[in-house]
């Protein structure tokens, strides 16, 4: 009796979860090549009412009449270009995730590249003067004779110091 | 000079600190208009009182005048709702019924009053993209010419109108 009502439930649990999946939207395709290419743009397009979400992510009424808007356009055979031009005048540049190189967006193009740059410049500088001050460890005669003659001095002068203290 | 050097990651400091710090102080709901000094746009849809009587943008512009959009299934339009019939006294007010059930809105109207001169039934929200709508309740100030000149996301309040709206209102009023 009891594996019975265990069975049953794991059928109605199968059959509820089955169903959850129907509330996403299904669209058809004239051809494959349309379908990438809307999927390629839900996740490009950004949801403007939940902001960190693509447009193909969300579940927001907006986003589902953004999807729906994207769908139309494609079967009336506009361009990516196109539709996106067409949200972004509606929606503002925010709407793109990946936003156009343009005057007010240079420096977010940028930045990568010159935060690179100057990395690679403190790079280089540092390992020129590594490399200078690693020449410059080996000594000549004259430096030589200079740093045994220092360490002879030091080397009296704290013996004499131990003999004051003794 | 070497001293000098000491002092470059302070400076860093300094300059994150200002560009993060102004960072937060920004509103990330916040969203730049892409509407803002574009004409109200084209559109053709039945009035909420009349499935037959058919609105277009010259229906609705004219004089400088707010575009409320709002519907039932929005909880702040009804906290919105008294103070908007406070100020149909002061500004014609257009609604847009954003994604609605017919029936629902009008019973709302009827229950709560009517602060709207005309409302627009927009029921799959094909205006709603065309303002470029993301949530509501949004309400734009359109000058006589019908150019969208402010927009707000959120409640209108009085403190709302008397910061935001009615500077822009009195504005364009006194253009003439």
């Amino acid at each position: 009796m009891k594996q019975l009502c265990l069975r049953v439930l794991l059928l109605v649990g199968l059959v509820v979860s089955g169903s959850s999946l129907a509330a996403v939207d299904t669209y058809e395709f004239a051809d494959e090549q349309t379908r990438e290419r809307f999927h390629q743009l839900n996740g490009e397009l950004r949801c403007p009412k939940c902001q960190n979400q693509a447009l193909g992510d969300s579940n927001s009424a907006i986003a589902t009449d953004l999807r729906r808007e994207v769908y139309r356009l494609l079967s009336e055979g506009k361009t990516d270009r196109q539709i996106k031009d067409f949200l972004v005048t509606r929606y503002g540049e925010y709407i793109l995730y990946r936003p156009e190189l343009s005057s007010h967006t240079l420096m977010l193009w940028l930045a990568p590249l010159l935060l690179l740059l100057i990395g690679l410049v403190v790079v280089v500088v540092l390992v020129k003067r590594r490399r200078s001050a690693e020449k410059s460890t080996t000594l000549n005669v004259n430096e030589q004779e200079n740093l045994k003659a220092l360490l002879e001095a030091s080397e009296t002068s704290s013996e004499a110091e131990m003999d004051k203290r003794d | 000079m070497r001293r000098v050097y000491l002092f470059v990651p302070l400076v860093i400091f300094l300059v994150l600190a200002v560009l993060l710090g102004r960072g937060l102080m920004l509103d990330p709901n916040k969203m730049p208009s892409a509407l803002i000094d574009q004409s109200v746009p084209e559109f053709n849809l039945p009035s909420l009182a009349s499935e037959e009587r058919m609105l277009t943008r010259a229906d609705v512009v004219g004089d400088v005048s707010l575009i409320n959009v709002w519907g039932t299934w929005c909880p702040s339009c009804m906290h919105e709702h008294p103070y908007l019939m406070e100020l149909a006294s002061q500004i014609p007010i257009i609604g847009v019924n954003y994604k609605d059930v017919r029936t629902d809105a009008k019973k709302w109207l009827v229950k709560l009053g009517n602060p709207y001169v005309v409302n627009v039934f927009d029921e799959m929200g094909t205006l709603g993209i065309d303002l470029g709508v993301f949530g509501a309740p949004e309400t734009y100030v359109i000058d006589r010419q019908g150019m969208v000149r402010y927009k707000h996301v959120g409640v209108v309040d009085e403190r709302v109108w008397l910061e935001r709206l009615k500077p822009v209102v009195d504005q364009l009023r006194g253009e003439g």
